[in-house]
């Protein structure tokens, strides 16, 4: 017990906290590959891979925090989620195999086809990652058939429900719209331009596809929205992330790339907060029967772990904290190519 | 084929194939540091190429070893579900801990690294450099912890029964510093210089029979050559220990390494054999009693045997464990010697004079990252049929949910992806190699020459 708050619930935090870093930071890497097709000239895709260049790996390394966090707090969730997920989960590392290798390889060859083939599937592994982890968080979200031992027992196809794919498309919106925004950030003149109105094309992109699968939600899901309607406080991020999206279209028009970024960052995180506080205290809810299900109480490791767990968090945050602040600092501004890019 | 078979191909063949690369990201980041360090205390130009062209190479490399890591980290989760449940409490803190402190480190001053040359101080991207190659050590602390715990577990109590049992932490440090930890850690970091020295020497080893970049080739040559006459001869120490470890926490794997089956009689060691398993017999060229001496100082003390073991807990695949061993033992002495030689022809004067000695040299590549890799099979496979040695089998860390045909499916799928990466690799490392390092005065002029790509002058550049 820390400040009344017993260790499984301390770690749910830390482990929510990576991954809603994970997809603010690798959501933007993401977006960026997943529009990349958008821009046409070799210069502007040349300018959008650096300006992901000197970041995107120490951003994925959030996702191996992620699943580290998990691994050791929740070792029965990892265990059901990863196994469950088997298919899903496989394609959604292929797909990242093949995003870290496209942006290497690309720029090795000078060639045109070369080139194109490695935007291409530099894109489409983006696209796919994305969708598969939107696949992942609906599944999570709405919860899975677990059998007494806590192990999945459905189909394994039973992934691709319309749910889920809703959330899957609504992902990929939100990170495409917050991938422009970061390009724009780093660009100039008329990929600048570009990137804006790119950026304006995909928020109501996001708004239409967030809309059709709240109502989904409401409609059919009912246990998804419990907590918020019997506790109205928690209305606070549904009402948070509208603002913060309405703000988007508002800051990109006066040029305000930065606040638009943030507001993104806000977007993702208190979809990520609301989804949290739904599930909670599960982390993976049996379908068949709620008994089944897999809680924060029943997946935890020892309390002893989980001590050492928070002290290894409490002194390695901070050290990422400061050289990640660092490496961003160190690249701050407008990207500029010079003979060690890409 | 039934689901422990694939699954166990699959997790073999994908981390055998991660351990192509990390290796040779530690080792040559190792280098890059020594050769950054010499062009900051003496401000060289030829320094300050090699390091840029080695960084290059890292880059390349490093890129295969994360998008191929990746995998490896939820493996655990998707195919040895019961595994994960089993040594979560565990090996899941030595997990976080390796993505906090290591990975962490390692990628964010890699931004610095590739890309900084020209954004910070060249004290700040030494240091960058200098935290990517200790990032790139932490990464292989954690990992060989947690399979050392797998290999001689302490630390720990076991809680619940049946499927529902786990491993929990009694004692945090006692865990990390389990009886194989410290030996193995350092073999591993050892096994990883000489693959990444091995490297260096055999690009360089080409330039100078086909006597291209001398200026630069000859003094990495040399660089690299200290680094790996002083870890061979390490290695042949670290090994040693392990060796010795191994017999007194492992019995059964050392046995099994050795092909030894009598129960408690003296111990032979082959320079090569063959283990004949259903005879129990192993036939070969020996040493009487080699093995009782290494391990006892005495040519005539009793070894435990295999037919001390009952059969279902000895290792199954012992003769190809006999084989991995002897090949990495064989090697071990081979590079020891081959360091050792090239050192009395430097100080000769004649080291680059010998075309056959550099051309061995170009091929030498190949050893060290045999050795790792037949080093890991001789560990893994002798811990067979545990999974946890003494505690899980292998058979029993299965997950329940996945099917075998969904491993196939996936096996076959890594099988096509990691034969195309491979091959881009090869192809693409042959060509920044035959590329070769940019010297700073041309690199010069070619900036000037471009002078209406104002913002971006040396945009052209980068096709290298
Ligand atoms: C911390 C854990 C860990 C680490 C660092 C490694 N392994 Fe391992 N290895 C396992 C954890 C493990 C495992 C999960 O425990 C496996 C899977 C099934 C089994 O029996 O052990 C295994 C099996 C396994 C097998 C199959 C053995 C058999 O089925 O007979 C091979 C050949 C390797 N590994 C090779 C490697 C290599 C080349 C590594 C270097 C990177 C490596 N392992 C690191
Ligand atoms: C089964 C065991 C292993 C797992 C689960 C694993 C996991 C990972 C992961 C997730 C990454 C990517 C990190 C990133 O995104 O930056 C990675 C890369 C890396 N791994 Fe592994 N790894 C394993 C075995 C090993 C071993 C045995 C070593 C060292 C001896 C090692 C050393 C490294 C290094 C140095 C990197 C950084 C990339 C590189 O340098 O190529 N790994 N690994
Ligand atoms: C010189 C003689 C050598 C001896 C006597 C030796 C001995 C050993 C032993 C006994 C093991 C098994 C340890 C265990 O199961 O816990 C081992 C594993 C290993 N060896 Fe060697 N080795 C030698 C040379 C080398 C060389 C030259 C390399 C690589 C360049 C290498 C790389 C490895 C690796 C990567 C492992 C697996 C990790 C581990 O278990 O430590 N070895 N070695």
């Amino acid at each position: 017990m820390i400040f009344g708050i017993d260790y499984n619930t301390l770690w749910f935090l830390v482990f929510g906290a990576v991954i809603t870093g994970y997809a603010i930071l690798d959501g933007f890497d993401l977006g960026a590959g997943a529009l990349h097709l958008f821009l046409k000239k070799e210069t502007s895709r040349r300018i959008a891979l650096n300006a992901i260049g000197p970041v995107w790996d120490g951003n994925e390394v959030w996702l191996v925090i992620g699943g580290g966090a998990l691994f050791a707090g929740f070792p029965v969730a990892y265990a059901a989620i990863f196994s469950a997920f088997y298919l899903p989960a496989m394609i959604f590392l292929i797909g990242l195999i093949w995003r870290a290798v496209a942006i290497e390889f690309r720029s090795k060859e000078p060639g045109k086809m070369w080139r194109l083939t490695w935007d291409i599937i530099y894109s489409f592994a983006c696209i796919v990652v994305t969708l598969s982890l939107g696949l992942m968080l609906g599944n999570v979200a709405m919860g899975l058939p677990l059998d007494s031992q806590k192990e999945f027992n459905g189909d394994i196809l039973s992934f691709l429900n319309p749910f889920s794919i809703m959330v899957a498309v609504t992902t990929l919106a939100l990170f495409m719209t917050h991938g422009a925004i970061y390009l724009a950030m780093k660009t100039e003149n008329r990929l600048y331009t570009k990137l804006t109105i790119l950026a304006k094309n995909f928020t109501v992109f996001f708004l239409v596809a967030f809309g059709v699968t709240t109502l989904y939600t409401l409609l059919y899901i009912p246990h998804l929205t419990d907590r918020i309607r019997s506790n109205p406080v928690y209305f606070i991020f549904p009402v948070l992330m509208f603002l913060a999206i309405a703000n988007i279209p508002r800051q990109l028009k006066n040029g305000n790339y930065r606040f638009a970024f943030i507001s993104s960052s806000i977007t993702i995180a208190s979809l990520l907060i609301t989804v949290a506080l739904e599930v909670f205290p599960n982390l993976l809810y049996a379908s068949n029967d709620p008994n089944n299900s897999i809680t924060i109480s029943n997946a935890a490791s020892s309390p002893k772990t989980m001590k050492t767990l928070l002290i290894i968090a409490l002194i390695g945050t901070p050290l990422v904290g400061i050289y990640t602040s660092f490496v961003f600092w160190t690249f701050k501004g407008k990207v500029k190519l010079d003979d060690m890019s890409y | 084929m039934d689901i422990e078979i694939l699954s166990r191909i699959q997790f073999a063949f994908t981390v055998a194939f991660h351990y192509i690369y990390p290796p040779l990201s530690i080792g040559i980041g190792l280098i890059l540091v020594i050769m950054e360090g010499m062009y900051l205390k003496t401000g060289k130009k030829v320094f300050e190429d090699m390091t840029r062209f080695w960084i290059k190479i890292f880059a390349l490399i490093f890129g295969l070893g994360v998008a191929t890591g990746i995998i490896m980290e939820f493996e655990f989760g998707t195919n040895w579900a019961t595994y994960s449940k089993y040594v979560g409490d565990i090996f899941g803190s030595a997990l976080a801990a390796e993505g906090i402190f290591a990975f962490a480190l390692e990628s964010g001053f890699l931004g610095i690294l590739l890309f900084g040359w020209k954004r910070v101080s060249s004290k700040v991207h030494f240091i960058s450099t200098l935290m990517v190659f200790l990032g790139s050590l932490f990464s292989a602390v954690w990992i060989v912890v947690a399979n050392s715990w797998q290999q001689t577990p302490a630390g720990y109590h076991i809680v619940g029964e049946g499927l529902q049992a786990r491993a929990e932490i009694t004692d945090f440090w006692a865990m990390v510093f389990n009886p194989s930890s410290i030996d193995r850690l350092l073999h591993v970091w050892i096994g990883a210089f000489l693959a990444g020295a091995f490297l260096v020497m055999s690009v360089n080893a080409y330039y100078i029979i086909k006597k291209k970049h001398l200026e630069i080739a000859k003094p990495s040559f040399k660089i690299a050559l200290v680094v790996a006459t002083i870890f061979s001869l390490a290695q042949l120490f670290t090994g040693h220990h392990s060796a010795e470890g191994v017999s007194k926490n492992q019995p059964a794997k050392m046995a099994a390494m050795e092909g030894h089956f009598d129960h408690s009689a003296k111990a032979d060691m082959y320079i090569m054999g063959w283990v004949d398993k259903k005879n129990e017999t192993t036939s070969g060229i020996k040493i009487p009693g080699g093995l009782s001496f290494l391990l006892h100082g005495d040519f005539d003390t009793p070894v435990t045997g295999l037919k001390s073991f009952p059969a279902e807990e000895r290792p199954t695949a012992i003769n190809a464990i006999f084989q991995f061993y002897h090949i990495m033992v064989a090697i071990g002495i081979f590079l020891i010697i081959l360091t050792l030689y090239a050192n009395w022809q430097w100080k000769k004067g004649k080291l680059f004079d010998k075309k056959w000695l550099m051309l061995v040299f170009v091929w030498a590549v190949l050893l060290p990252q045999i050795a790792n890799q037949v080093g890991w099979f001789t560990a893994e496979m002798g811990r067979q049929p545990w999974v946890v040695y003494g505690l899980l089998k292998t058979s029993d860390a299965l997950s329940q949910a996945v099917k075998a045909e969904h491993v196939l499916i996936s096996l076959i799928l890594f099988t096509l992806v990691y034969a195309i990466l491979f091959a881009l690799f090869l192809y693409l490392m042959n060509k920044k190699i035959k590329h070769g390092p940019v010297v700073q005065t041309i690199h010069e002029e070619e900036i000037s020459s471009q002078g209406s790509l104002r913002e971006n002058p040396l945009m052209k550049n980068d096709l290298s």
